[in-house]
């Protein structure tokens, strides 16, 4: 179940990004912005310019960074150093040891381990099933077809919160078959898939790709699977990319959906188990916590940082 | 001849139409797993909800019909005006910081030739973090005590508040979370838009003397226009539905100064054991959302029929 603002946006007018070819003369100015380059380059702009920039990144860093370095930092005082005004900058008798004892105190592996699990499953589940579906959809075209993506869609409408209490209900009794799903990763999983958004991605995607190709590996005999997996899916990297990416992401900061089906504290993701365990904790015990829960997430963010970004305007790709 | 080309005709109809079932059959074959998923997870919660909110179930003793009991009951509570009045100003403030602020650092991001990579991981940094960790980060923060909000204040020879603790700065002090955590998508999606904004423009109107801000005002925004109007409905759908802040900050409180509507349909499910009225709940919330949805639909197919068509 995720946030809204976790899907991405398109930009108007996606233009392919032109880059101006570099002349040695304006080496360092890109497009043109709202300010002029000429006023930039007087010396009046200069000082103004410079004064903007050390401002921005002090007042970023203040903002964004400081609060992090104080969870870091502030996990490593003792707890009476927590408490005493005013508040020292750097902890006097650094103790990393916390970490250890959060690690172990408060089971965070196995959380993490949990989470990993439910992010995992979900990202090969929805892969799998979104891919199929707006396979058969965009090339096979059967009867119904728009019927059905319309019915997809049309959950778009609908954000997931508001379905909570139905949804729940049905994981713990579904339909027909009257299996209990909760703190199983099914319940998790399952959801997941059914994901308009993906669907959509996928189809436009999808739509993109010359059905001629189709036709002539169908000449040669290939059946729809195999279409599928020698032509479609090589040409798709970019946008399963991107599916892949708000899979994971959503799977991980998703708080509310396990909260209700992994009732059970050995079944929770981290970050449920850390917020229910938080009132028994020692005050830097719990930052020890919130700092390594948050390190996958900072570890994944470095490395996919380029493709997360440009995720975030999805829509804008090709299609 | 004749017959052979007849019998030609008539098999390959009938081929045809072989191979229209075979193509529905592997079509139907790849969408079954997503038909059952969608029919389980989205479709049918959609009218359970419905049900829901016009029964009385609590799972142990029988369901039965009840009509519009459900709404009587939660009109009652007093807690579900104050979860409407609380949702509402806290989308309203939401959107006054999560909107103009991060459309203002785009802005200036926009500008800056340097550092930009720098300036982008950072304000993106905080939207990574599992959302629990934020917002136990800040519930420390905001502690009157040593708290490094008081802290600050103090430092600086300022007044302390209450933050949290008081009625008159708990809804703010969630809105300040919301806007931490959530401003780096919101910025860098700006940031793309207006890269998009063609720099003749403001050549132009540059030589016809606009200033900085009548150049924003009048070539800025209204080129960016749809993509800020998307985010502006965007932005509504989420802030409406507030949980986690209000579930890990303030549990509603104090004196329901905090109780959102989404927060409240949890607590009748979960604390009160009255899953009809929290179905209720959500289905007010429904058709609300669904309106500024269906906006936000429309917006977007209309920005896509009026690019130009290109592969």
């Amino acid at each position: 179940m995720s946030n809204v603002l976790d899907r991405p946006v398109r930009t108007t007018h996606a233009r392919p990004a032109v880059r101006r070819a570099r002349s040695p003369r304006r080496a360092d100015t890109g497009p043109r912005t709202l300010v002029s380059p000429h006023s930039l380059r007087t010396r009046r702009g200069r000082v103004i310019y410079w004064t903007v920039l050390t401002l921005t990144v002090v007042v970023f860093t203040l903002v964004f960074v400081f609060p992090l370095y104080w969870m870091v930092t502030g996990a490593m005082k003792s707890s009476g150093e927590l408490v005493r005004m005013p508040p020292s900058v750097f902890p006097e008798h650094p103790h990393p040891g916390v970490y250890e004892k959060a690690w172990q105190q408060m089971d965070l592996g196995r959380y993490l381990l949990n989470t990993f699990i439910y992010a995992l499953g979900a990202w090969l589940i929805q892969v799998a099933v979104d891919v199929c579906a707006a396979f058969a959809l965009s090339k096979l075209r059967p009867i119904f077809g728009n019927v059905v993506l319309g019915g997809m869609l049309l959950t778009l409408m609908i954000p997931p919160t508001v379905l909570l209490l139905p949804a729940y209900l049905t994981v713990r009794d579904l339909p027909i078959l009257h299996l209990n799903l909760l703190n199983t990763p099914w319940a998790i999983w399952l959801p997941a898939a059914a994901n308009g958004f993906n669907i959509f991605l996928l189809k436009r995607f999808f739509d993109s790709i010359p059905s001629e190709l189709l036709e002539a590996a169908a000449i040669d005999g290939a059946s729809a699977p195999r279409m599928l997996w020698s032509i479609i899916l090589p040409v798709s990297r970019p946008i399963l990319g991107v599916v892949s990416i708000f899979a994971v992401v959503n799977v991980w900061k998703d708080f509310v959906w396990p909260l209700l089906v992994m009732p059970d504290t050995n079944r929770m993701p981290v970050s449920v188990a850390i917020s229910q365990l938080s009132q028994e904790m020692p005050q830097n015990v719990l930052i020890a916590a919130l700092v390594i829960a948050s390190i996958p997430a900072v570890v994944v963010f470095f490395v996919f940082q380029r493709n997360i970004m440009a995720g975030l305007t999805a829509g804008g790709l090709k299609g | 001849m004749d017959i052979s080309l007849s019998r030609g005709t008539r098999w390959s109809a009938r081929a045809r139409r072989g191979r229209g079932v075979r193509r529905n059959l592997t079509a139907y074959g790849f969408l079954c797993a997503a038909l059952v998923c969608f029919a389980l997870f989205s479709w049918y919660p959609i009218v359970r909800e419905v049900i829901l909110s016009f029964q009385k179930t609590n799972f142990i003793g029988e369901t039965k019909w009840v009509g519009l009991k459900n709404f009587h009951r939660i009109f009652q509570d007093p807690s579900f005006s104050a979860a409407w009045k609380n949702t509402a100003i806290f989308t309203l403030l939401a959107l006054i910081c999560g909107y103009a602020v991060p459309f203002v650092t785009a802005l200036l991001l926009n500008e800056l030739r340097h550092a930009r990579g720098y300036l982008r991981f950072v304000v993106y940094l905080p939207v990574m973090l599992p959302p629990a960790v934020s917002v136990l980060l800040f519930k420390w923060f905001y502690n009157p005590g040593p708290g490094l909000f008081n802290e600050i204040l103090r430092f600086v020879h300022l007044p302390t508040l209450a933050w949290l603790d008081s009625s008159k700065t708990a809804l703010i002090s969630l809105v300040i979370v919301a806007t931490w955590t959530n401003m780096g998508s919101g910025t860098l999606i700006y940031l793309a838009a207006l890269q998009t904004v063609p720099a003749e423009l403001y050549e132009a109107a540059e030589l016809d003397g606009a200033g900085l801000l009548r150049r924003i005002r009048h070539i800025t925004i209204p080129q960016t226009k749809l993509i800020l109007l998307v985010m502006l409905l965007l932005q509504i759908i989420a802030t409406m539905q507030v949980f986690i802040e209000p579930f890990l900050l303030t549990g509603g409180g104090p004196d329901n100064a905090t109780v959102s509507v989404v927060y409240l349909m949890y607590q009748y499910a979960f604390n009160f054991n009255n899953y009809g009225g929290g179905g209720a709940l959500g289905l007010m919330l429904m058709l609300v959302l669904v309106v500024f949805s269906a906006v936000y639909l429309r917006l977007s197919r209309d920005d896509r029929d009026s690019r130009p068509a290109r592969v």
